[in-house]
């Protein structure tokens, strides 16, 4: 069997019971219930399946890039702070009056649609990730009957680099409409802050494109199933969450200026 | 040198083995920590002899000695005390210790290694740039930071800076979530959470606060950045002026100093404890293999550590209370900077009952250990005096904190990591390092640092400034106050230059005991964690298919030492004997 089909669990665990002759009367049995090592009553009976198992290498990888995901969400806390703390911080000018300088940047409503395309898009990659992990054809794979499972991701994870793409044309469009209002990054605080926070997210997408276009290539050059599922679900868990911290972002720039 | 063998010299240079690269971020760290010594003897000898001319170089001026406390610092902070501790030993040691193979991404963790060795070249060639190296300390505070006509180094030398310690950020993140993901899932059979030695714990605590932390410096740097090369104004508010020219006058902007405080500091205390938090760990372990005892409250050691991490993150503000703080926010930093002392007192009442009344072996890695327990206690006890933020008013810019640091931070850390070195040498070579040279080598260190840092204590309390060139020429009552601090920094001078000097002896115990040190037998401190598995021993490797027979596994906690009238008994993690009676804790 690969070790990629074997689900995780599903029944509930049963507990592991040792025989200790321990009746419940609340004395202490008879016997040594010590099992010789200084770990008595420690959680090695709990640990979960699958640590030195089947989806090792998956899990590993996840929890890398989970990881790595909370490292760059703590950038994005930085950056949202420094945020709030311009918003309300000024300054006093050669008069002695204390001005704060910022002002409202105005939302392009394109950035609505973009929102819309990128839940789209990720949607369809998580169509992809599913497709790496659907259970009929990965026993396709398994029995040689050729990489049902690539056929199947390869349009999703293309829709989703395509959908990214019109995202990032998008913000690049709304862009062009604040310049055209004669928004600059350097107008204002609140300009600052727009431009540099769809300016820092637009990289962390085009880095995810890119990771899908390694996925992509993978899924063709590879041969380990187990590693193309790797590459998707890696890319994927990215894509998301790219997908979940603009829209916190959008949140901000439309409601908490 | 061969041509034919030279792919196999490059395998070695950019290999993914967890050994090798722990080792070579261990040379990085000898090569970098030699420059920051050089460059605080060169300080010290500036402060009491001002009119001494360097050597092939002419008179110090004062932006040149500025420019040596930034590098000082950076390269000792980031190159010295992060890699060594973390990246090296955390490497070399960390996954035996675990019972690993590897790392979890042996590639990325290769990458990490590169990143950093860029990083220190940049931080380095930031000194022949014209107008040379930043002058704006390691905690490159703005707007001395921000704009480039703030002074010399501030231009180009300054973008070095910020480019070098942006890439560094980026490599302890990767070695962050590679430790993290090692210890999580890289166990071994046997290996529960209680049953992690405290080195483990103390890395794997520094490894959460890496992934944490460094990212939000980055972010400071980006916005630094902004700030120095797109005009925006993040860190310095427009129409400040600075060196004599209104800043960003053509561009609205509300900056503020505060914000790059609070963004750095965020994440510079945290890295005060990435760098400590190892020595902990490892003095908690070596001092119960030396003392043959069990660690006194192993279950409070795990939590002491995991709190000291967590109140880490919480205590920035305590650096800033100066710098223009809230008050009743200072209070609260206060309270939580005190707060740290419980944590911290426990680990030192567990050191100290750990050995009480034992019979030690004083070997030089437990006469280390003893004098990081020492430093720790010493430098620990200025701490919440300078918690105190009304009592900070006055000390904060003085060498009071530069005592308080260089003991407790600095210089504990550097103890640690003797004591490493001394306890792993045999693992690195098959060899012991001499134990002669050893103890010369620790009593002239833990001599030669109490000598130089004591005494900054007294200076300080009468007034001596922080980043000040020169002590004498000034001609008002400042300069009688300076002037008075004068013996006391000679003293403190001969003493650094004495410390240096001791620091020959290990130079010299490396090499001769690489050489011509006694082959070291399999276990030869009677340590019972992993990393003294027969099977990790260069001497006595295993065979393979022995390893495949029986492989390891743990069966119980680290550091089960009994007395007994015929001599010491000792378990270590993998001996699979039941029948012996030493009871669990």
């Amino acid at each position: 069997m690969p070790s990629t089909i074997t689900p995780t669990s599903t029944e509930p665990k049963r507990k592991n019971h040792v025989e200790d002759h321990d009746n419940g009367s609340g004395r202490r049995p008879p016997t040594d219930k010590r099992t010789g090592g200084g770990g008595e009553g420690d959680n090695y009976g709990d640990r979960s399946q699958g640590n030195h198992g089947p989806r090792e290498r998956l899990v590993r990888y996840r929890m890398g890039i989970f990881f790595a995901l909370a490292s760059d969400l703590m950038f994005f806390v930085a950056i949202v702070s420094s945020f709030f703390v311009s918003q309300s911080t000024g300054h006093f000018d050669a008069y002695n009056n204390y001005v704060n300088e910022w002002t409202v940047t105005t939302i392009p409503p394109i950035l609505w649609l973009n929102t819309a395309v990128l839940i789209l898009s990720s949607i369809t990659m998580e169509i992809a990730r599913r497709r790496m992990f659907h259970e009929v054809d990965v026993m396709d794979e398994w029995l040689g009957l050729g990489k049902p499972i690539t056929r199947r991701a390869i349009p999703w994870i293309a829709v989703t680099a395509v959908l990214g793409v019109v995202f990032l044309v998008g913000q690049w469009i709304a862009w062009e409409q604040l310049a055209m209002q004669h928004v600059f990054f350097l107008s204002n605080p609140s300009s600052h802050f727009f431009y540099l926070i769809t300016g820092v997210h637009g990289i962390h997408l085009i880095l995810g494109i890119f990771g899908l276009m390694a996925a992509l290539i993978g899924l063709y050059v590879s041969r380990s199933l187990e590693s193309r599922q790797i590459m998707v679900d890696c890319a994927s868990w990215y894509w998301h969450s790219m997908g979940v911290f603009w829209m916190f972002l959008f949140v901000l720039l439309v409601f908490f200026q | 040198m061969n041509l034919s063998k030279s792919p196999e010299k490059l395998r070695y240079l950019f290999t993914t083995d967890h050994r090798i690269i722990g080792i070579q971020y261990l040379i990085l760290a000898l090569t970098s920590v030699t420059i920051g010594t050089i460059l605080s003897l060169l300080m010290r000898i500036h402060l009491v002899w001002p009119d001494r001319i360097l050597p092939f170089y002419g008179p110090i001026l004062p932006e040149d000695y500025l420019a040596m406390v930034t590098i000082h610092g950076t390269i000792m902070l980031f190159f010295v005390l992060t890699t060594a501790p973390q990246s090296g030993f955390g490497n070399l040691i960390l996954p035996a210790q675990i019972g690993a193979r590897r790392m979890a991404f042996p590639v990325a963790n290769a990458i990490g290694f590169w990143l950093t060795a860029t990083a220190l070249l940049i931080l380095l060639s930031s000194t022949f740039v014209p107008r040379g190296s930043p002058i704006s300390g390691w905690t490159a505070y703005p707007p001395f930071s921000a704009v480039a006509s703030a002074g010399p180094g501030q231009g180009l030398g300054m973008d070095l800076w910020l480019a070098s310690i942006a890439l560094f950020a980026i490599a302890s993140s990767i070695g962050g979530i590679n430790t993290l993901v090692t210890i999580i899932k890289l166990r071994c059979k046997g290996m529960t959470w209680e049953r992690l030695p405290l080195t483990v714990w103390g890395w794997f605590t520094a490894a959460l606060l890496s992934v944490l932390a460094f990212s939000v410096l980055l972010a400071a740097l980006l916005l630094l950045f902004c700030d120095r090369h797109a005009g925006t104004s993040f860190f310095v508010p427009t129409g400040d002026i600075v060196n004599g020219a209104i800043h960003a006058a053509g561009h609205p902007g509300n900056g503020s100093p505060l914000l790059w405080l609070h963004l750095f500091w965020f994440f510079g205390h945290p890295e005060v404890y990435i760098a400590i938090l190892p020595g902990l760990g490892l003095t908690s372990m070596l001092l119960a293999n030396f003392s043959r005892r069990r660690v006194f409250a192993y279950r409070t050691m795990i939590v002491t550590t995991l709190l000291i991490g967590f109140l880490g993150i919480l205590l920035w503000g305590h650096h800033m209370f100066v710098a223009g703080l809230n008050p009743f926010a200072a209070s609260a930093f206060a309270v939580s900077t005190m707060a740290i002392a419980i944590p911290a007192s426990a680990k030192v009442l567990s050191w100290l009952a750990t050995v009480w009344r034992s019979r030690p072996h004083y070997t030089t890695p437990m006469l280390f250990s003893l004098g990081f327990v020492s430093l720790f206690i010493l430098g620990g006890l200025s701490g919440p005096i300078l918690a105190q933020p009304i009592l900070d008013e006055y000390l904060h810019n003085t060498f009071f904190v530069i005592a308080h640091f260089h003991l407790i931070m600095a210089l504990a850390a550097v103890f640690g990591l003797f004591a490493g070195t001394y306890y792993w040498f045999p693992l690195m070579t098959g060899r012991m390092m001499s134990e002669t040279l050893g103890r010369l080598h620790f009593w002239g260190t833990l001599l030669g640092a109490y000598a130089t840092f004591l005494p900054m204590h007294l200076t300080g309390l009468m007034g001596e400034p922080r980043h000040y060139a020169q002590l004498t020429g000034v001609s008002n009552a400042a300069g009688h106050l300076l002037a008075g601090t004068l013996p006391l920094n000679r003293f403190i001078t001969w003493s650094a230059i004495f410390l240096s000097t001791a620091q020959l002896f290990f130079f010299a115990n490396l090499l001769y005991s690489l050489f011509r040190g006694s082959p070291a037998p399999p276990n030869p401190w009677q340590a019972t964690t992993l990393e003294w598995h027969p099977a990790m021993h260069p001497n006595f490797p295993l065979e393979a298919s022995e390893i495949v027979e029986n492989p390891i596994a743990v069966y119980r906690q680290p550091c089960q030492y009994q007395p007994t009238p015929t001599g010491e008994l000792f378990l270590p993690q993998w001996s699979p004997d039941a029948t012996v009676d030493i009871k669990p804790e």
